[in-house]
């Protein structure tokens, strides 16, 4: 009975100082969010105490419409580019041999670890009008007046599958990694050729990575704020854009309110999704 | 068999196999490329002589001199050096790191160890910080300080305001989930009849924590600390909306040279914050040998 009580007592403060700080400084901060999406504008910033609906009817406005498909479109397109560049990649560093793979994954990680911000700002210095692209261009003949390159959706697009790729392919090294490789033989000998081996039991083996590593991608880049914010300019916005100007421009903390949940929105599903992946991938299987 | 068959087929086996080998080095070769290529160029021209655009006009240092010496980016209502945004950047990393670990590892050892009501939603709740867009965090950890600012203010009045330790705050809330979730992971691997024998022994829990499930997943630890520790070092976005007079941090600080305009002490910064990035990557890795 002692020994119950007193592990009860462990598990308390093992527990307590941790979720104590994530319910003031997370949960409690957004059902604060939550709360002030139904309240009406202060002047400056702030809010009225006064409930409203008026905030999310708002949200029907073309042109947010606009602003979250092209959100969509560009997050869409940032996973399905990170996928095909990332698969082979990822393929390719777990079939080398020891110390290659090693090299490999330390090229890929890198990145990985290196700020957002500057690897983000590397592709100002390419793309701008007096940019290495635009300069290079110019001296071969090629061009005579520099070319657009920055702040359009191409600049933001190119930006996010440079951020992004390293999350697409560490979970598919992982998971290629641990693949049967014995398997492919058995297919090769059966006669499947490698077109057929790689649809009928790479891809469905590697499924899981697949899906861990698009929804890595696909959940910050929807959310992006930097990347549209440095290389989109003012004329390609995201939805972060969108939020960011509502709370420090336009000073509408219950609309900016109203358009950070309709971006959660958009991302529960895949977040669930994850939910359900990752608790298989911590559930050791044999199979 | 299929060495006997009639040859056609053959042919376009081999055509394939040829064609899978080709695509997976071209791919891999240009992905590589594609990711090295933009920082190897900024590292280059972060030693350019020409100021104003991309033409190669001989080496100097005079970037990363003047970057030491003049830049100033505007902060609060005053103007701010480098060298105090990195010492701000240094002070938050190692306050948020030490305490997100502690309770990060309290937490992930509790999830292992223990089998409790509520469990499943405590794991849920520890997943929504890394998979919430830091936007959202951000302007809900802004909303949260100025409304209760407020409150204290009208009960005591105490005014409070932004600055170091509520970007503190937001780092730590991000910083304990994946604290937890690495420091998990190392217990998992744990065989936990370690611990078992110690109690049997006479050991109490507070001596077999201590003596033996610490030593053993201390290197879990670490790792997660240094996780936690980049991860705070380069947090822009929810800084940005935390951080008050007195607390920009070298991100921030970036940004606001990058929104002013594009010049070479950019490049020069960033080079340095790129070796940074490299000595904490080694680290880590050496961290994983032993």
């Amino acid at each position: 009975m002692k020994f119950q009580l007193r592990r009860q007592l462990n598990l308390l403060l093992l527990l307590l100082p941790g979720a104590a700080w994530l319910g003031i400084f997370f949960v409690i901060p957004l059902a604060i969010v939550l709360l002030y999406s139904f309240l009406e504008r202060g002047t400056y910033g702030g809010v009225e105490w006064q409930f409203t609906g008026r905030n999310y009817e708002r949200l029907l406005d073309p042109i947010y419409w606009g602003v979250f498909w092209q959100s969509l479109r560009l997050a869409l397109f940032t996973t399905l580019a990170c996928l095909l560049v990332g698969y082979p990649l990822a393929y390719f560093t777990a079939t080398r041999s020891a110390r290659w793979r090693n090299l490999l994954l330390l090229l890929i990680i890198i990145p990985f670890w290196t700020n957002f911000l500057v690897r983000i700002y590397a592709w100002v210095i390419l793309l701008r009008n007096e940019g290495v692209i635009n300069t290079l261009l110019q001296s071969l003949q090629i061009i005579q007046e520099p070319l657009d390159l920055l702040f359009n959706p191409f600049a933001v697009a190119v930006g996010l599958v440079y951020g992004y790729l390293p999350f697409m392919v560490l979970p598919l090294y992982a998971n290629i990694e641990r693949l049967d490789f014995s398997l492919l033989e058995a297919a090769q000998d059966l006669g499947a050729n490698d077109l057929r081996t790689f649809w009928r039991i790479v891809l469905p083996l590697t499924r899981r990575g697949i899906i861990a590593g698009c929804l890595l991608v696909f959940i910050p880049a929807v959310g992006e704020f930097i990347t549209p914010d440095i290389l989109g300019g003012a004329k390609t916005l995201m939805m972060g854009n969108l939020v960011q100007n509502q709370f420090f421009l336009a000073r509408n903390w219950p609309f900016g309110s109203v358009l950070s949940i309709a971006m959660m929105a958009l991302i529960i599903v895949p977040i669930l999704i994850y939910f359900r992946v990752s608790e298989q991938a911590t559930q050791p299987k044999l199979d | 068999m299929s060495a006997t068959l009639a040859t056609p087929q053959r042919y376009f086996e081999l055509a394939l196999r040829l064609a899978g080998q080709i695509l997976l080095w071209v791919v891999s070769g240009l992905g590589l490329l594609f990711l090295y290529l933009p920082i190897f160029i900024l590292v280059l021209y972060s030693f350019n002589t020409s100021r104003v655009n991309a033409v190669w006009r001989g080496f100097t240092w005079d970037w990363y001199r003047n970057l030491f010496a003049d830049v100033v980016v505007r902060d609060g209502g005053a103007n701010i050096l480098v060298w105090e945004a990195l010492q701000n950047s240094l002070v938050v990393g190692t306050i948020s790191t030490l305490i997100a670990t502690v309770m990060g590892t309290a937490i992930g050892l509790a999830m292992e160890r223990f089998r409790f009501r509520g469990r499943s939603g405590l794991e849920a709740l520890l997943f929504l910080p890394i998979v919430i867009p830091d936007i959202t965090m951000g302007i809900s950890l802004l909303v949260f300080f100025s409304l209760s600012f407020q409150l204290i203010e009208q009960l005591t009045g105490l005014r409070l305001v932004l600055g170091l330790p509520t970007v503190i705050a937001g780092h730590v809330a991000f910083n304990i989930s994946y604290v937890a979730v690495v420091v998990r992971a190392r217990i998992a691997e744990l065989d936990p009849s370690l611990e078992e024998a110690a109690l049997d022994l006479g050991a109490n829990e507070w001596h077999t924590f201590r003596r033996i499930t610490l030593p053993l997943i201390a290197p879990g630890i670490l790792s997660a600390a240094l996780l936690a520790f980049t991860l705070s070092l380069d947090d822009f976005v929810i800084t940005f909306f935390t951080a008050g007079v007195g607390s920009t941090t070298l991100p921030v600080f970036v940004y606001g040279m990058i929104k002013t305009a594009v010049t070479p002490e950019i490049n020069a910064i960033s080079t340095l914050m790129l070796l940074a990035s490299l000595g904490i990557v080694l680290s880590s890795l050496a961290l994983q040998r032993r």
